[in-house]
């Protein structure tokens, strides 16, 4: 599980359920900066903003309102930040990831 | 750029204080809050040399928040409170957090003359054209023919454009931004704390509960929307003629000039008044005459 979800409410997308079943995307395969998207969910109040702003339209929004990544395909990220700057309730945090592959081709 | 929002978050807020914030979903106070706190930690500022005061208000909530040297001040009285910090402590930065209403119409007074005066300050003024907070009432930079709780079928008067207000006030920066531009917002107060002498920085954001929903501009991600429509920066706005430029937010640096501050002249007066008591105190040793006890 790479996001915080856990105090998320009961209100799951049926998209975002399976989260270890997700392919290998091109993204990584074409080895450009990829990001974590964190959503702390205690501080969100479902305003829509993020989701509305979001420019690969990765960011969409449940029933509650509350976000979360469509098909858990968070690779798609291109850290543009504009969320994370954009959340009047600091509840966003873009973080870079650093896949394991990218730490051994480092050390040698 | 390691993370820099999340080490602002970690910072600069105060964790204790009661949050999520008492601003409604989308509102912009939390976005300018955020470019504040981020200009502040790229400016390279100690906590403890930061000032941050405030008026009454939506906006005047923003000190609770942020781990700084804080003041909730009176309805107006924010930029006067600031005035007496600045001149009993003038290594400090003091910055001020106003909304539209809270500056232009219970504080103009104060508004305009520390303008005049030129202390070395920074008056961040949040302008989404309405009194949120109360009740939607009109303000002074309401939009002339815009509904809100005391003007059910339009407004009457014309609206103070509060950035031209200052400029011709005499403020040494000016800048506007709107909440759209959360980037350019940083930059723009960056360069105001940065800049010496009384700078006012103009944040047009977004009412949705009160303005909003009177006028049927949508929700926030409309109107913010809308703000990316309607701004259009300075160097392009001045090749564009008048009727072009209606209903436009012209962003960026509208004025930045030169001028002696108010706090260092004031040290000059201070320094002189000092020399001129050694004298009479010399004179009198020299005499023999106390003059003052005759």
């Amino acid at each position: 599980m790479v996001h915080d979800t856990k105090s998320r409410p009961a209100a799951k997308p049926e998209v975002g359920e399976n989260k270890t079943a997700s392919a290998p995307s091109t993204a990584q395969q074409k080895k450009r900066k990829l990001h974590r998207v964190t959503f702390y969910y205690k501080w969100c109040k479902s305003c829509g903003l993020c989701s509305a702003f979001c420019v690969k339209q990765i960011i969409q929004t449940d029933k509650n309102g509350l976000p979360f990544i469509a098909n858990d395909d968070m690779d798609r990220c291109t850290g543009c930040r504009f969320c994370e700057i954009h959340c009047p309730d600091f509840a966003i945090t873009i973080q870079n990831k650093y896949p394991e592959r990218r730490h051994s081709d480092d050390r040698q | 750029m390691l993370e820099r929002a999340e080490i602002v978050r970690k910072e600069y807020l105060r964790h204790d204080k009661k949050f999520p914030h008492v601003w409604c979903p989308g509102c912009g106070n939390g976005i300018v809050m955020g470019a504040l706190l981020r200009a502040i930690h790229r400016s390279g500022l100690e906590k403890d040399d930061v000032v941050l005061a405030s008026g009454i208000g939506c906006s005047g909530r923003m000190p609770t928040y942020v781990d700084f040297n804080t003041i909730h001040t009176t309805h107006g009285r924010a930029l006067t409170f600031s005035t007496g910090i600045k001149l009993a402590k003038p290594e400090l930065t003091v910055l001020t957090v106003m909304g539209d209403g809270d500056a232009t119409a219970i504080g103009g007074n104060h508004f305009i003359h520390a303008a005049r005066r030129n202390l070395d300050m920074t008056a961040i003024i949040i302008n989404n054209s309405t009194y949120g907070m109360t009740g939607g009432q009109y303000s002074p930079t309401t939009p002339f023919g815009s509904k809100s709780t005391t003007s059910v079928y339009g407004h009457v008067e014309h609206a103070f454009s509060i950035a031209e207000l200052a400029v011709t006030a005499g403020a040494s920066f000016v800048a506007r931004s709107t909440v759209y531009h959360a980037t350019h917002l940083e930059d723009m107060i960056r360069l105001a704390i940065a800049k010496k002498g009384f700078s006012v920085m103009e944040v047009i954001s977004n009412c949705h509960v009160q303005h909003g929903r009177r006028n049927k501009l949508g929700g926030a991600v409309e109107m913010i929307k809308g703000f990316k429509e309607r701004a259009v920066r300075v160097e392009k706005a001045e090749k564009m003629s008048a009727e072009e430029l209606v209903d436009k937010i012209t962003i960026g640096v509208l004025a930045d000039v030169e001028k002696p501050i108010s706090t260092e002249q004031y040290q000059r007066v201070i320094n002189e008044a000092k020399k001129k008591a050694e004298k009479i105190a010399k004179e009198k040793e020299k005499n023999g005459i106390k003059r003052y006890e005759e």
